[in-house]
């Protein structure tokens, strides 16, 4: 056998496994069920304008605000972690590595159900939205305060050299000239930890949520046990990829442009 | 400003990274208005000095005195020593996010506190001197090496600096470009700026340095004028790096 007939053979062999799956599934698929289980257009129908107007409105409120507490968490982090003070370094580390190594669910339970227990009362406001966005926010920091301090270790030495050279403080220097320079090298990382923020929110349930404090998937869960349908989960999956694709398109748009200019 | 206290004043300075000592003991002055040259072969410290003068490096032992004041003294406000310190650096090092007039604007604002108008006045009449008025608005990235060099000139001056400090400002340019960059250093020597040049472009040494200080093995060797230090250099050292530099 040539070499050439041996590839023609085996492409032969990989799109012939394609095609008898393909036949399989549409024959030995229950359309009509799955189609009423799944895509059940009535029980859509009744998830308007809710889904909208409350499940996703909150997913996107929750994400924003963990995010923005994350982020400005993770920025002190990074800097605590490039100090020259040792316990600041440690104590950075610290944090980054705890919060790294655990499940985002159990740093949510303690921040709903521990702290009050130990703190008599004491009790994070705002409710769903308060604890679910200082738990996720925590977590969140610590992923980002690596990404940022190594965006703010990619930009060159002699920016600063020069920024101090020209009389600058260092915190100026750090905020007009490196900071701006680091955001840049890492909005893509960041944008990536938003949308894995966006899934997080779905660990909220534990939180325990009314009527208008649901997101997403607590919205969709709820509705699917209470229309015994697995529709409104398809329902929610469209939307939870009608926010998502977009942000990981835009990821890959950045990357392309700082590719390009450097 | 007294005309009396040099502007630069360096004594018994060493520099050590870890356990390498990269100045051994270094003894020099620069007068005002005076251009010096620092030339020596790679390694040898010439750098280091110049980056020793702005704190850039922080010296192991000696002193440093900018204009009388003892920069090596803990108490002393670097930042404000540094802005009448201009700095070129072989690598540029422009702002990239910030467009050539943000870099001119950016220290003269916040270190200085000029307005707007005043920081943007200042910033084209300096472009204007390094022939890059029409750039304003252009990002670092889209200049030749040549350009940025010359913006980067241009910033130093907008904090009206005192004196200059240049290093290997045309060793990273491609060779068509150094010629542009020394002119704008050619005019500035002329106008009685005082600097201090670490450089291998000796025709620039022998004709604008008013001394030429060579530095091998982090000590001076030599120090005098570019027609002795050049032209008849006194050590086998100097002789040895003079050759080789000039040979091809």
């Amino acid at each position: 056998m040539t070499k050439r007939t041996k590839l023609l053979i085996s492409r032969a062999t990989l799109y012939s496994v394609l095609v008898i799956i393909a036949i399989v599934v549409l024959l030995f698929a229950d359309w009509a069920t799955l189609q009423r289980s799944f895509a059940n257009v009535d029980v859509a129908a009744d998830m308007l304008p809710e889904v909208i107007t409350i499940a996703a409105k909150n997913t996107l409120l929750y994400t924003l605000l963990a995010f923005s507490l994350g982020l400005v968490m993770a920025l002190i982090l990074a800097l605590m972690k490039m100090s020259p003070i040792r316990p600041y370094k440690w104590i950075a580390t610290a944090y980054i590595e705890l919060f790294r190594g655990l499940p985002a669910l159990v740093t949510l339970i303690f921040v709903a159900f521990a702290l009050p227990i130990a703190f008599d009362g004491f009790e994070v406001p705002g409710g769903t939205l308060g604890k679910g966005a200082v738990g996720l926010g925590i977590v969140a920091a610590a992923y980002m305060a690596e990404t940022i301090r190594a965006g703010i270790q990619a930009v060159p030495r002699g920016q600063m050299e020069a920024a101090r050279s020209l009389g600058m403080s260092p915190g100026q220097a750090m905020s007009r000239i490196i900071l701006p320079q680091a955001f840049r090298i890492i909005i893509p990382p960041l944008t990536n930890e938003l949308v894995l923020l966006i899934k997080d929110t779905s660990l909220f349930f534990v939180l325990g949520t009314t009527p208008v404090s649901k997101e997403l998937t607590k919205f969709g869960r709820d509705l699917m046990n209470q229309k015994f349908n697995g529709t409104p989960l398809t329902v929610i999956a469209i939307v939870y990829l009608a926010i998502t694709l977009p942000l990981t398109q835009l990821v890959a748009v950045l990357e392309r442009k700082a590719a390009k200019a450097r | 400003m007294n005309s009396n206290v040099p502007p630069i004043k360096i004594v018994g300075l060493h520099k050590s990274f870890g356990n390498l000592e990269v100045l051994k003991g270094i003894d020099f002055e620069v007068a005002t208005g005076e251009v010096v040259c620092v030339i020596g072969p790679s390694g040898s410290g010439k750098s280091t000095i110049l980056r020793c003068v702005n704190l850039l490096e922080v010296p192991t032992a000696g002193k440093i005195f900018v204009e009388g004041i003892d920069i090596t003294d803990f108490e002393t406000d670097v930042d404000a020593v540094r802005t009448r310190i201009g700095m070129v650096f072989q690598r540029f090092n422009l702002f990239p996010h910030l467009t050539v007039l943000g870099n001119l604007t950016i220290a003269q604002k916040r270190v200085l506190k000029r307005s707007d108008d005043e920081a943007n006045d200042v910033a084209n009449k300096m472009l204007e001197r390094v022939g890059l008025t029409d750039k304003a608005d252009e990002f670092p990235i889209r200049l030749s090496g040549g350009q940025q060099q010359r913006v980067a000139i241009a910033r130093s001056l907008c904090m009206n600096p005192n004196l200059m400090l240049f290093d290997e400002p045309t060793s990273a340019l491609d060779p068509e470009l150094v010629g542009e960059v020394l002119d704008v250093m050619r005019g500035l020597a002329s106008e009685g700026m005082t600097m201090m040049v670490v450089t291998h472009e000796m025709g620039f040494a022998r004709q604008v340095a008013d001394r030429v200080a060579f530095i091998d093995g982090g000590v001076i060797v030599e120090d005098g004028p570019p027609a002795q230090v050049i032209e008849s250099p006194q050590h086998e050292r100097t002789r040895k790096f003079l050759e080789a530099v000039q040979h091809y």
